[in-house]
């Protein structure tokens, strides 16, 4: 299969992918849906920031300070760049789970401050009676805070069901959205189904009866491109480390305005504007939301994850991978006992696909495969009740990126027939 | 294949047949375990007395948590409790001797096939999850009085 992508080059990029596994097997990694696989170079960057320029940021008078800080700060202008947002609207936190904790959090705060008498943007307030929407394929990151914020202040959870095969099921959009809706909060793309959501058409229901809105972009931000006027969203996350960056570094985009009507999420040093004994008050975004020395040398390694996504074009990485996923998905159809969970047809899908093997446990699949060296996700994904939707206890699930070929593909197939030779439910 | 330690033929063998499987119609205590990283689920009943414990158990999961309720079910049916807690003790010390562990066939019986698991950190787990089953069942059910072993 010819590629957009000259998949063999790249694969020289990254060091971790020439090593071998399990007595010898070269690896096949089809597991970027969880943490993606870095380039040297990126390691290069942030090795090239310690040995030169390391020092905490926005204090200290000295020239590594500077260099520091300006490392820190151009790295937050060209990751905001990548998605077509304002540098000022990029918030860093440690992952794409703080990022929604940080909103939710927002309004728990709002919520509490408003009852000690303090006057929080009213936006952020919830009482009983008030509702949150998700969809029935989230990613335990964007449903658990959002269950805590309905405990902690009486509001109710409400969310989109799934269709059969995978897909939101937006019949009843314009009452599951209406004037006791607070936030909206979505995923684009689905780690556990692969599914590409109309987050737009959601967004603009949200802010039609005053809502606000947030999407979950850790599966799509690195695998297409994004731009993050055109979600419509106030709210954006997603991970560095799904992206080529390193562990450790998430992104919080917002609008300005919804931003600044937040409450801090954690508090100290950094994020204050003036600080006496008895009350402080903060920061405007994004340093509201950077309490404590931040990530620095992971932004700068971000920021080169970035410029390399940029020199592939995001453009021909998504072209790469929807070809890839059409190939898995005719592949896979070819197994005799092999079940897609998600959408079978390649439109409006991304490259992580589940599935299950007729007479044979996720995990044992998984163990097989790894065998033959080839790294896969098994289990609920953090998608505990998306698997409940399709009556399975767990999936086995591909998902690749740029360093993939359809020879990765041809050695998982191989492993899955394998699996099904050792466990005896086929010939 | 290197996994063969792992999927000794005992094992896949009691996978494929279980043996003693099913709920008990009457018990003294049961316990529901979950291993939320991979979502095995067993259910262990036990009944019976000190002398003649009787275990029933339900559950659905993989190759290696199914085969080791099964064999701790063979193993442990009108056991008393001091020869449960003796087997429950060598079961856990094998899986947790990495894969390094000589076990006693006279005491494990077909436990010992579960000695490869050890080498597999991610599967100790599913092979220990009938037995934390048993062990919170019979804490239950006042066979047993240690919190933990």
């Amino acid at each position: 299969m010819a590629s957009v992508l000259d998949v063999a080059r790249i694969k020289k990029d990254f060091p971790i992918l020439s090593r071998t596994v399990r007595g010898g097997h070269p690896l096949v990694y089809l597991d970027s849906a969880a943490t993606s696989q870095k380039p040297e170079c990126v390691l290069d960057a942030e090795r090239t920031f310690y040995e030169t320029s390391n020092a905490a940021v926005h204090r200290g008078a000295h020239q590594l300070a500077e260099e520091a800080t300006q490392a820190y700060e151009d790295a937050r202008a060209a990751i905001a760049g990548f998605v077509g947002g304002a540098p000022e609207d990029l918030v860093f936190t440690k992952n794409a789970t703080e990022g929604i904790n940080l909103v939710s959090y927002a309004f728990s705060n709002a919520t509490a401050e408003s009852a000690w008498g303090g006057a929080p943007d009213p936006r952020f307030i919830l009482a009983p009676g008030d509702t949150i929407l998700v969809t029935e394929m989230e990613h335990h990151a964007n449903l658990i805070p959002w269950q805590q914020v309905c405990a902690r202040t009486g509001a109710s959870l409400r969310w989109i069901p799934l269709t059969e095969d995978g897909r939101l099921d937006l019949t009843n959009l314009a009452s599951l959205i209406d004037s006791t809706t607070k936030i909206v909060s979505v995923v684009h793309q689905s780690n556990i189904l692969g599914t590409i959501n109309p987050v737009r058409q959601i967004m603009d229901a949200a802010h039609s009866v005053g809502a606000l809105g947030l999407v979950d972009a850790c599966q799509s931000v690195p695998h297409m491109p994004v731009n993050v006027d055109d979600l419509g969203a106030d709210f954006i996350t997603w991970s560095g480390h799904k992206m080529l960056g390193p562990t450790g570094i998430g992104l919080l985009w917002g609008r300005t305005e919804a931003l600044n009507g937040m409450s801090p999420f954690l508090s100290g040093g950094s994020m204050i504007e003036s600080v006496y004994m008895d009350h402080s008050t903060f920061a405007a975004a994004p340093s509201r939301f950077e309490a404590g020395v931040p990530m620095v040398a992971q932004s700068v390694g971000l920021a080169r994850a970035v410029a390399y996504l940029d020199d592939l074009g995001m453009d021909a990485v998504h072209a790469h991978e929807t070809e890839l996923t059409a190939y898995a998905l005719s592949a896979l159809e070819q197994v005799p006992g092999v079940q897609i969970i998600g959408p079978a047809n390649n439109v409006d899908r991304g490259s992580a696909i589940s599935f299950t093997v007729d007479g044979i446990h996720p995990h044992d699949v998984g163990q097989i495969l790894d065998s033959e060296g080839v790294a896969v996700r098994v289990g609920h994904h953090c998608a505990w009740p998306t698997c409940r939707h399709f009556g399975v206890p767990a999936t086995t699930r591909i998902s690749t990126y740029i360093y993939n070929d359809s020879s990765d593909i041809d050695i998982a197939i191989e492993a899955i027939s394998t699996a099904q030779r050792y466990f005896g439910t086929r010939v | 294949m290197s996994v063969d330690a792992l999927y000794q033929e005992i094992i896949l063998d009691h996978y494929k047949h279980p043996r003693g499987k099913g709920l008990l119609g009457d018990s003294l205590a049961e316990s529901f375990q979950v291993n939320p990283t991979c979502g095995d689920e067993v259910t262990v009943q036990v009944a019976g007395s000190a002398a003649d414990v009787l275990i029933g158990y339900e559950g659905q999961g993989c190759s290696i948590s199914q085969a080791s309720a099964s064999v701790m079910s063979e193993m442990l049916n009108g056991a008393s409790v001091a020869t449960m807690k003796e087997k429950r003790d060598a079961f856990i010390e094998l899986m947790h001797a990495k894969g390094l562990g000589e076990p006693d066939e006279e005491i494990l019986e077909d436990g010992v096939a579960f000695a490869g698991v050890a080498k597999y950190p991610a599967r100790v787990k599913c092979a220990l999850l009938p037995w934390m089953a048993l062990q919170d069942a019979a804490i239950k059910a006042g066979l047993i009085t240690e919190e933990k072993s």
